[in-house]
């Protein structure tokens, strides 16, 4: 009878504990032990230790778990520094064809005031989709036109956008097209011209306004207060070269205007998009930009590209010297497939050198150097921030499992909306209905 | 007329300067591929073994086979071997998509607007892809015949891309594309996914009518009725000669559709896009209807918020017919890393993750018996991969469709185009592409003008 009561208070008593360990993160002293460790920064270490304490890693190697440390054996898996991708919509897109789901493209030409971190909803099912799979770590970038807004780096773990945000803001500058926007565009060419002119003439006339709007702060020199133009403070750190430029531009002829564009204005830049990248790759090497590239598996620009361009531009661009990130921008917001990406860079890269460290750099240590977030970021190293994962082989191949994903010292739990979906739906119950309906 | 003349010569001379020098479409291969690691699908996988090819079939697999005279050896040793891949929804090699005008549309057919020179062809190849099955768009709950076609790149003859004697199949379409293009977009049913189930039941209840019709009047020796190509294709469906393949992302739907078919009789029925599926899958499994869907597509429309990566696990593990599919010329380019990505998102084997994309949409065409396997007697359909397929460090070497390499990576060129149009517009598209809705609803005027800007 008292087994009985027992057994009654433990059924009870188990969904409550098991959702609190299920579904919240834990924070901690963790050893994880028995571990494979690819530093990125300071190569393989094949049986290690990873301690982490008070949210960072405070030992890597050899060193012994310290007192009442959660063990989390790797099991022969492997640790990574968590996955960065440095473009994507997440937080400010729910669901991609309902208007009211999207904030990501606010009203106006030029309005980079406008902060994606206010808007990335910590809530969207698409965090734990994202993060289960070892992608930490997103820039979230507002679209639309010249300047659309301010793009934010994020952690896949927190409750507030505050708790989300991981050290770095840039303004987003969609640098004018100067060819037809797509099979649809059916302009004359002469009225291409004519708006391609327009826009740059749109676009130094801004730049003008800030670089007044910044000589006009410097002459006050905080007596009094400025006029209330918010699109112009907001690029007041951009035009003193404080805060970076990401600048979007995928045909070459648009690249090779942006650099032009760039040259002398001695800003922070940073080239986005760049998908034709691989054809004037010397050039962005020359100006010293480095680039966020991608989506690898995207189709070649023109019909007379090989087939395999896309997938080799980041290797190509590498090769030329540049320092490359990864990014999936990917309009289905699956940007767990980050590691794929990167694994089809190095399948078609590394016949020009573009292996599968590069690969991983592309998505850790690159993007947090590129976005000055690599003391904190980016490699297994002592004083970082621990946010990695265990995986229990290659994490760019599809048949690997992640088992563990931490960010900023809590440990993630492992379900998503797809995980509970296949837990209820692998064996439905009840079964069958078609009868009897 | 000129212009027509001037297009036809510049054809011609491009076709002649195709760095493969490609045969023409009927041409049929012979070929002894040595040493290679054989996955099969319906026999496992074989270690070190040849295939001969003779004629554009599988003649022999086996250990130390020799070359007949005059037939190429490749050694293959340290490479795999895949059936050639297949794609049971497509809409690449098409210069039209959707014949919007109507919700009922079963009188048009993909086979008049097939595009042998898109270079789409060429890129699907290039990821090991023999057949895909190219389809009407999304716009109606009825859309028009879809073709199923071999990559026979190198012919500018649309009817030379036609997979000979290949079962007729049709598009449905369920949810929220034909009820924007119809009922909100033109103020006619169906608005709704009650009216499209009720546009199935008058349809198919007026086709019972118009080929009953037709019997009694042959019975009594009578002039038959005026012929309505419509009707025809209808009633065809309902006679089981012509396949379903219908557009679904919700599982009510889903349901909806299969108690339809019950209703009428209709058997052959495949799900396409399905992304709730797994939802409803022992109801998929009891009705033997085929699911073919996304590897991890989800939440670029509202019907598919609710969708999963396990999909195709848990319709696997339910036994229901799944394929893989891309719906899209970049994503046809890598359908066997699709298909392994179910290796992480339920851990399904080699040989099931390879059959979602071989054999199981041969078999969702009813095409099986000539493709999806590697089986002596079936048609040299083959990929050569350098590395374990269902790896991401996988490149596909060599394609061959009917033992013709249509695809060479060493002797790929810079420009693969069979068509060089002195017209064509050459721009650089930003990478960012729309979404996916856009491409199985090109030609409907919502996409016309979310595109035009």
């Amino acid at each position: 009878m008292r087994s009985l009561l027992l057994t009654l208070a433990v059924l009870v008593a188990l969904p409550a504990s098991a959702q609190g360990a299920q579904y919240r993160a834990q924070t901690g002293t963790f050893a994880l032990t028995g571990c494979r460790i690819e530093t990125v920064t300071n190569g393989v270490i094949e049986r290690g230790t990873v301690v982490i304490e008070g949210g960072q890693i405070t030992a890597v190697g050899t060193a012994s778990a310290p007192a009442g440390a959660i063990a989390v054996p790797c099991a022969g898996g492997t640790v990574y520094p968590g996955m960065i991708d440095a473009g994507t919509r997440l937080g400010l897109v729910e669901v991609g064809s309902v208007e009211e789901t999207q904030d990501v493209d606010e009203v106006g030409d030029v309005t980079p005031q406008m902060r994606a971190l206010t808007a990335v909803n910590p809530s969207t099912i698409h965090v734990p989709i994202t993060r289960v799979s070892g992608v930490t770590t997103t820039l979230s970038v507002p679209e639309g036109a010249m300047m659309p807004g301010t793009a934010a780096l994020v952690n896949l773990h927190g409750y507030t956008p505050e708790q989300m945000a991981a050290g770095f803001e840039g303004v987003v500058l969609n640098f004018p097209l100067s060819g037809r926007r797509g099979r649809f565009d059916r302009r004359e060419q002469s009225a291409i011209d004519e708006a391609t002119k327009k826009a740059m003439e749109a676009l130094d006339e801004v730049w003008e306004q800030a670089l007044l709007y910044a000589r006009i702060d410097s002459a006050r020199a905080g007596r009094g207060a400025m006029p209330y133009q918010p699109e112009m403070a907001a690029l007041l750190p951009v035009v003193r070269g404080e805060q970076a430029l990401l600048v979007e531009a995928n045909a070459a002829a648009d690249i090779v205007k942006a650099i032009e564009w760039l040259d002398g204005k001695g800003v922070r830049a940073i080239l986005t998009g760049a998908a034709e990248g691989w054809r004037v790759a010397d050039r962005i090497a020359e100006a010293g930009l480095s680039v966020i590239t991608g989506p690898v598996t995207g189709l070649p620009t023109r019909a007379s590209d090989r087939y395999d361009r896309t997938y080799q531009n980041a290797a190509l661009m590498a090769q030329a010297g540049i320092r490359v990130a990864l990014r999936t921008d990917d309009r289905m917001q699956n940007y767990r497939n980050l590691p794929f990406h990167a694994g089809f860079a190095v399948a078609y890269g590394q016949e020009v050198g573009f292996d599968r460290q590069a690969a991983l750099e592309a998505i850790t240590i690159n993007p947090a150097r590129i976005l000055g977030v690599d003391d904190r970021l980016g490699s297994i190293e002592v004083g970082k921030s621990a946010t990695l994962f265990i995986a229990d082989g290659d994490p760019f191949e599809p048949a690997t499992s992640i088992t563990a994903v931490f960010i900023d010292g809590y440990q993630i739990p492992l379900v998503s909306r797809q995980t509970e979906l296949f837990d209820e739906y692998l064996r439905r119950d009840p079964g069958l209905s078609m009868d009897g309906e | 007329m000129i212009r027509t003349l001037l297009f036809t010569l510049l054809a011609v001379a491009a076709t002649a300067q195709t760095p493969l020098d490609l045969p023409p479409a009927d041409a049929r291969g012979s070929v002894l591929l040595r040493g290679g690691t054989v996955h099969t699908v319906t026999g496992g996988t074989l270690e070190a073994i040849d295939i001969l090819v003779t004629d554009g079939r599988i003649a022999r697999i086996g250990q130390g086979l020799e070359a007949p005279r005059g037939v190429t050896v490749v050694d293959v040793t340290g490479r795999h071997v895949t059936p050639g891949i297949i794609d049971a929804h497509s809409h690449i090699a098409l210069s039209s998509v959707n014949e919007a005008s109507n919700p009922i549309v079963a009188e048009v057919q993909m086979r008049d607007a097939l595009d042998p020179a898109d270079v789409g062809i060429y890129r699907a190849l290039a990821g090991g892809v023999t057949t895909i099955h190219t389809m009407h768009g999304s716009a109606n709950p009825v859309g028009g015949e879809n073709e199923t076609i071999k990559l026979r790149w190198g012919t500018l003859d649309p009817d030379g891309l036609l997979f000979e004697g290949a079962p007729r199949t049709i598009k449905f379409a369920l949810g929220e594309n034909p009820t924007r293009v119809h009922g909100r977009g033109r103020g006619i049913r169906p608005a709704t996914r009650m009216g499209i189930e009720q546009v199935y039941r008058e349809a198919f209840t007026e086709a019972r009518a118009y080929r009953a019709a037709q019997d009694a009047a042959r019975e009594a020796r009578q002039p038959l009725p005026p012929i309505d190509r419509r009707l025809e294709t209808l009633a065809d469906i309902l006679s089981g000669d012509v396949l379903v393949h219908c557009h679904s992302y919700r599982a009510d739907e889903i349901l909806m559709l299969m108690r339809v078919f019950e209703d009428f009789g209709i058997e052959r029925l495949t799900f396409q896009h399905a992304n709730e599926a797994f939802k409803v899958a022992p109801e998929l499994a009891a009705f033997g209807a085929g699911a073919s869907v996304f590897s991890d597509w989800a939440s670029y429309k509202f019907e598919v918020y609710y969708s999963s990566a396990y999909n195709a696990t848990v319709l696997t593990r339910n036994d229901v017919r799944t394929s893989i599919n891309s719906d899209d010329a970049g994503l046809l380019r890598y359908l066997t890393h699709e298909a392994a990505k179910t290796q992480r998102y339920g851990g399904l084997s080699d040989d099931e993750a390879l059959a979602l994309v071989t054999l199981n949409p041969a078999w969702q065409l009813g095409i099986d018996d000539r493709v999806g396997s590697i089986e002596v007697g079936k048609d040299a359909d083959l990929a050569v991969f350098t590395d374990h397929p269902l790896s991401i460090y996988a490149r596909v070497d060599l394609t061959y469709v009917d033992g013709v390499a249509r695809f060479d990576r060493a002797r790929d060129g810079d420009d693969q185009r069979l068509f060089v149009d002195p017209e064509e517009e050459v721009m650089a598209l930003p990478s960012r592409s729309d979404a996916h809705s856009a491409s199985c609803m090109l030609g409907t005027d919502l996409y016309e003008l979310a595109a035009g800007e």
